[in-house]
């Protein structure tokens, strides 16, 4: 295990030795986003009964800041490693597959839940905040990092430039982030466009992490747990057969 | 004694290009051996595969009888590479690198050796600086400590010397040699011939992915590689007996190509029987570069 220890603390001082680039800045820009969301519709938009907009927002960017931190963790140190060579370190040595799934992802979530930890507290100095089911928190969040972290490693291992890898990026995590419903209920939207948000996973995410609060969910948060857990679950195996058979690593 | 590395009947295709063709290798525990072969010949594929870095077509390659695929774990403890691209991880120190590459190889408490490679490579005042800020020769040398760090008993130097100055090569092959001495088999990939003859007893050459010689330094040397001699003469003619060995003319000055230093007797009698003096005489040293020149010309 010690392997896989290594790669996994490796990949923790990685990112906190530029804590400033991978910790404070992602919680300065979700709290930006506080800051002004809250400014303009605070007193327009009432989205569950007795909760107020500001703290309906505060769980969808800690989630929004966990997911797509986790999800830069891991893609922009594979991506960085393999385009300058360096990745070589880490497949000489008799490492496992496995163990380096598990050290990518672990680190992933590390850094999901620092920048999480971050933005909450933060979010704590503009409202105050109820913590209904703390451990429907806890599951909702590791299952987001960790579903990140493996999205991370996929799209890294299959993309062969940065260029690539800002697509994967912008075209398709940020949109599945914005639109998963951090700023709004999808139950405020119309039905096309609720039955389309039921595809997004991410939106099970950040709705079973709302319900962790307020007690109050767009849909069963068990029934959302099993979605997420079914995506990690799927994603998890898809990353071990391509990292089992070297896919792009290997030549 | 099982060989350090066994390599039998290793295909490898990229696209249309087949790197391989066949390889079959067998370098011996404690051997001196140097892989050579022009670019594109298949050399750092070969290693690539041995360590893990490629995978095969077709064959078998296994590292003191551990198969590269099959029992990968125990390939890889015991082999270290020196890969031929100057690679490096711009986060860290030169020892956090070597403390993450002793963890990756299981190695908990490896400070006293990662110390002695440090003072070994001439890296010591360096222990605590990124590595992307040192010299490209001072980069060589923290990944020769970094294929060291698990003190693997066959070690791989891919192109180990290429542009690094002749201070550090000297040091870095007074250090490999006493890793040799100590037992450690050797592998190397060069582009200096020289090296390879001073260095290396066994020799193989690859062409095309495939290995088009394979023998003894010392054998080569004396299969392939002519002794040239270029004589002045007085008076200025070569006797007919000798015209066969003639190779070349440059004024009034013979070369010609022998085979055996003992041939050299033969020619002064000719001479001295035909009533030729000679005026000058000069013997060349054969060396690997002839050798190489034919065997990848042929």
């Amino acid at each position: 295990m010690t392997g896989l220890w290594t790669l996994f603390y490796k990949e923790i001082l990685r990112f906190w030795k530029v804590s400033l680039q991978t910790i404070l800045s992602p919680v300065v820009t979700t709290l930006l986003y506080l800051l002004i969301f809250s400014h303009v519709l605070e007193e327009h938009v009432r989205v569950y009964p007795g909760v107020n907009y500001t703290a309906f927002l505060v769980p969808g960017l800690v989630m929004m800041a966990m997911l797509q931190n986790a999800f830069a963790n891991s893609s922009s140190s594979l991506i960085q490693s393999k385009m300058n060579g360096s990745i070589l370190f880490i497949l000489l040595p008799p490492l496992a597959y496995w163990e380096f799934f598990v050290a990518y992802v672990a680190a992933s979530v590390v850094r999901g839940l620092v920048v999480g930890l971050g933005v909450g507290l933060a979010g704590l100095w503009f409202t105050a905040m109820p913590f209904s089911h703390p451990l429907w928190i806890l599951a909702f969040a590791l299952l987001g990092c960790a579903m990140l972290g493996v999205m991370g490693i996929i799209s890294s291992l299959w993309a062969e430039n940065y260029d690539q890898m800002s697509a994967v990026q912008n075209f398709i995590i940020v949109p599945l982030t914005f639109l998963s419903g951090v700023f709004y209920s999808i139950n405020s939207l119309p039905p096309f466009w609720q039955g389309v948000s039921r595809f997004n996973p991410f939106f099970y995410l950040i709705d079973g992490f709302r319900y962790g609060f307020f007690g109050t969910s767009d849909v069963s948060p068990l029934f959302g747990l099993s979605i997420v857990a079914t995506c990690v679950l799927a994603l998890s195996l898809a990353t071990l057969l391509l990292l089992k058979s070297g896919y792009k690593l290997r030549k | 004694m099982l060989p350090a590395i066994e390599i039998s009947q290793v295909h490898k295709r990229f696209g249309n290009v087949q790197a391989l063709r066949g390889v079959d290798l067998s370098i011996q525990q404690g051997e001196f051996f140097a892989l050579l072969g022009p670019n594109g010949a298949g050399k750092s594929t070969l290693i690539n595969i041995l360590a893990g870095l490629a995978l095969a077509d077709s064959g078998h390659l296994k590292v003191l009888g551990h198969d590269v695929r099959t029992d990968y774990r125990a390939a890889r403890r015991s082999i270290g590479v020196v890969p031929q691209e100057l690679v490096y991880d711009s986060f860290f120190t030169v020892r956090e690198m070597l403390k993450f590459q002793s963890g990756y190889f299981n190695l908990r408490d490896n400070n006293a050796w990662i110390d002695e490679l440090l003072e070994s490579l001439g890296l010591a005042d360096k222990a605590d600086a990124y590595v992307r800020s040192l010299s490209g020769g001072m980069k060589r040398r923290v990944l020769v400590a970094q294929a060291l760090v698990h003190k693997p008993p066959v070690i791989v130097l891919d192109e180990p010397t290429a542009g690094v100055d002749v201070e550090l090569r000297q040091s870095l092959w007074a250090f490999i040699r006493r890793l040799n001495r100590e037992g450690h088999t050797i592998v190397l990939t060069t582009h200096y011939l020289e090296e390879a003859e001073t260095l290396c007893s066994r020799v193989a050459m690859l062409k095309q992915g495939e290995i088009v010689a394979l023998d003894t330094t010392a054998n080569l040397l004396n299969r392939y590689a002519a002794i040239q001699v270029s004589v002045r003469l007085d008076p200025p003619r070569l006797p007919d007996v000798l015209q066969p060995l003639l190779c070349g003319q440059e004024g009034e000055e013979f070369k010609l190509s022998l085979k055996h230093h003992a041939e050299l007797e033969n020619v002064l009698y000719a001479l001295r029987e035909a009533g030729i003096r000679v005026v000058e005489l000069e013997v060349s040293k054969p060396d690997l570069e002839d050798v190489f020149l034919k065997v990848v010309q042929s």
